[in-house]
């Protein structure tokens, strides 16, 4: 039962570089936090400092009502899960389960015990005699969660767990990461998890909330479909979603209503989103529209982009449409059903925005300035 | 007409004559090749053979028979060469080099897998200065430090005793072998040791279950060099020993030389081959540790 706090941590390396920029994040008890940004944006780092493998250059790491910030990593109460796994190479599965368990010289029976339950759980006790070189790598997994579990640390940390698994095994590691953690919590046990992953899907359908972080900074901390909806600036509308979010350059041009010029276009906004917007005459923002919320424009609608269709590609159920807008890409999806290749006329094709899901952002700060109020 | 046919049919021979014509040249550089190989390795080992082969043959044959085949084996020289001359069997001396081998290799083994351990993975004031004196010992030649050793260990009243021969070596005195480790050690990945730290392991907990499993090949080779090494000093016994019942091996071999006013040859040789043993038998039962250890810096899996 342990919730993790942590206050302005900050991280300086060796090389004087600073990689984490004094950040500050809850992780409440028995939630499943996921840290998720590009490369380098500093989240393996945020994770060894929370595990004390990295030492802590400002600011403090609190697990429960500890303050771990000078306790080594084995006193802290967490398990992790590496990337590589980092299964001892000369012992037998057996034995990298018990390991810590040893190092605390428990009971012997309740070692067995406890590895027989967790090889029963993760379904590995037909190779609790093997080395790690004799393991495929999701079975390899599969242990290194095993000796993450057996410990029953307040705090899981994984980092990048699944990345060296193919795209079947990883989905389906996932769906069992999951499950693990809402059975911990069924049975009452502890199961606050920082998960660290760069993929955007892993962090969508993990999370409970997702940290997104970007060179050392949080940018947003929020459940997915928050973090969808209402993204707080352009990095994180960028980052969520697939295919990304078209994020366009334009001008505000204030003629009573608003519209924005989008490379050369005017495109005009009704009254909900004029508003709540902070915007003057001028102002240079990015328009965001994300490729689902586009539609073919209907005949009569003026209110549309005009652009030439780079290519077509057919995806099943949705058809994803390239389009050249005077220079910038912008990316339509479609679903199959609505798409008819007579709406495109000599290459040209016109689009409409779904206004409602349409986000401006002011181009200087990055920040989203048409966020309506919270329902 | 008829030339046209002939050209491709002659141009078709031609190819299949280069093809035989490369063939046997092919054939014949190999068995040069193997011959040059086969001649060199013999030049190699003839010594060793030869000695081995007059082991076996009278005082008397050593010098009369240039081959190495004995004509009247005899273990004559193995019965007396053992007795030897001194009041000691060749027993003790065997027992002398052993007492000086085994603290020595065990003390090498761990002092150096600490030592590099400790340069491998640890960040300290002054690393960068130890880490280069410590190559600086490597490259310094020994003759330099054999007086100031000298004067060091008679003023620690250690001459005439086995401390000289191993003390500094289980000190991780040998910097060759603890540069060998830190080179090993930084090919292998850390994250199994930070596994063991979030695991509970503390340093030295780290060290002795993952570490040191995980440097065994080099640890291997290290043990053995050391050992041979051992085995083959001669200067070192020669300035610290001066009593007999303390000779190792290698000094008792040069003893038989010095006493006898005839050189019993048969005695010396079969000594020798005696002395040769151990290294070999060790070298063969380890030999694929030992390869594994000195060409790859790493682990498998
Ligand atoms: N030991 C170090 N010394 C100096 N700088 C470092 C060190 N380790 C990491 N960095 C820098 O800190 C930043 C964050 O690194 P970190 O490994 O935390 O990134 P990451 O978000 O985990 O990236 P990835 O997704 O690629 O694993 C990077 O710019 C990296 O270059
Ligand atoms: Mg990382």
């Amino acid at each position: 039962m342990a919730r993790l706090q942590i206050r302005n941590l900050e991280k300086v390396y060796g090389n004087a570089f600073k990689a984490v920029h004094g950040i500050s994040l809850d992780v409440n008890d028995g939630e499943f936090m996921v840290l998720v940004g590009p490369s380098g944006c500093a989240k393996s780092t945020t994770l060894r400092m929370i595990a004390g493998l990295e030492t802590i250059t400002g600011g403090e790491v609190r697990i429960g009502d500890r303050i771990v910030n000078n306790l080594p990593p084995g006193q802290r109460g967490i398990s992790m899960v590496f990337q590589n796994y980092a299964l001892y190479p000369h012992m037998k599965v057996r034995n990298n389960l018990a390991f810590g368990l040893k190092l605390k010289r428990r009971p012997k029976p309740e070692i067995e015990e406890s590895t027989r339950a967790v090889a029963g759980i993760l379904e590995i006790d037909p190779l609790l005699d093997r080395l790690p070189k004799q393991l495929s790598g999701g079975q390899a997994q599969r242990v290194a969660v095993g000796r993450a579990l057996i410990k029953k640390p307040e705090v899981f940390l994984f980092d990048e767990p699944l990345s060296n698994l193919d795209a079947k095994l990883r989905a389906s590691m996932r769906v069992r990461i999951t499950d693990l953690h809402k059975r911990l919590k069924r049975d009452g046990l502890s199961s606050t998890v920082v998960y660290v992953t760069h993929d955007q899907t892993e962090a969508m359908t993990m999370g409970d909330r997702i940290c997104v972080m970007k060179d050392g900074h949080i940018m947003q901390v929020a459940d997915p479909v928050t973090l969808y909806n209402r993204p707080e600036n352009a990095f994180v509308a960028g980052f969520i979603g697939s295919p990304e979010m078209n994020l366009l350059e334009g001008t505000v041009v204030a003629n009573g209503g608003l519209t924005v010029a989008l490379a050369g276009q005017p495109l005009s906004f009704g009254p909900a989103l004029t508003d709540r917007l902070k915007a003057k005459d001028g102002d240079a923002v990015t328009v965001g529209i994300r490729p689902q919320h586009l539609s073919i424009a209907a005949q009569d609608d003026d209110n549309a982009l005009e652009g030439t269709v780079a290519h077509v590609e057919f995806m099943g159920h949705e058809v994803y449409l390239h389009v050249d807008l005077a220079g910038m890409r912008l990316v339509a999806v479609v679903p199959s059903d609505r798409y008819n290749p007579a709406d495109i006329h000599d290459d040209h094709i016109r689009l409409t925005p779904r206004e409602e899901a349409v986000h401006i952002f002011d181009r200087q700060t990055g920040r989203n300035i048409s966020l309506p109020p919270e329902a | 007409m008829t030339q046209e046919i002939a050209v491709p049919a002659a141009a078709e021979l031609e190819t299949a004559r280069a093809h035989i014509e490369s063939r046997r040249m092919h054939v014949i550089s190999s068995a040069v090749r193997y011959f040059l190989l086969a001649g060199v390795g013999f030049i190699m080992l003839y010594p060793l053979i030869w000695l081995i082969g007059a082991s076996f043959k009278t005082n008397s044959e050593i010098f009369t028979n240039p081959g190495f085949i004995p004509q009247e084996p005899t273990i004559d020289g193995y019965i007396q060469g053992w007795k030897t001359s001194t009041p000691y069997t060749f027993a003790t001396f065997f027992w002398n080099t052993f007492l000086i081998i085994l603290p020595k290799t065990i003390g090498t083994a761990i002092s150096c897998a600490a030592v590099a351990y400790g340069f491998a993975r640890f960040e300290f004031p002054g690393k960068k200065i130890l880490f280069a004196t410590l190559i600086a010992t490597l490259l310094l030649p020994n003759v330099v430090t054999r007086i100031p050793h000298y004067l060091l260990f008679r003023d620690l009243g250690w001459l005439d005793t086995f401390l000289p021969l191993w003390v500094p070596s289980a000190f991780a005195g040998d910097a060759f072998f603890v540069f060998m480790l830190i080179q090993f050690l930084r090919a292998i990945p850390r994250d199994m040791e930070e596994a063991a730290r979030v695991d509970g392991a503390n340093t030295l907990q780290t060290l002795i279950y993952i570490v040191v499993p995980m440097l065994a090949p080099a640890l291997i080779s290290v043990c053995l060099f050391q050992f041979m090494w051992t085995m083959n000093d001669f200067l070192g016994p020669l300035i610290y020993l001066s009593s007999v019942d303390k000779y190792p091996i290698s000094l008792a071999l040069k003893l038989s030389i010095d006493t006898t006013e005839a050189f019993q040859w048969n005695r010396i040789l079969a000594m020798s081959v005696l002395a040769l043993m151990p290294a070999l038998v060790v070298f063969f039962l380890a030999q694929k540790y030992f390869i594994e250890g000195i060409s790859t810096g790493g682990v498998k899996g």
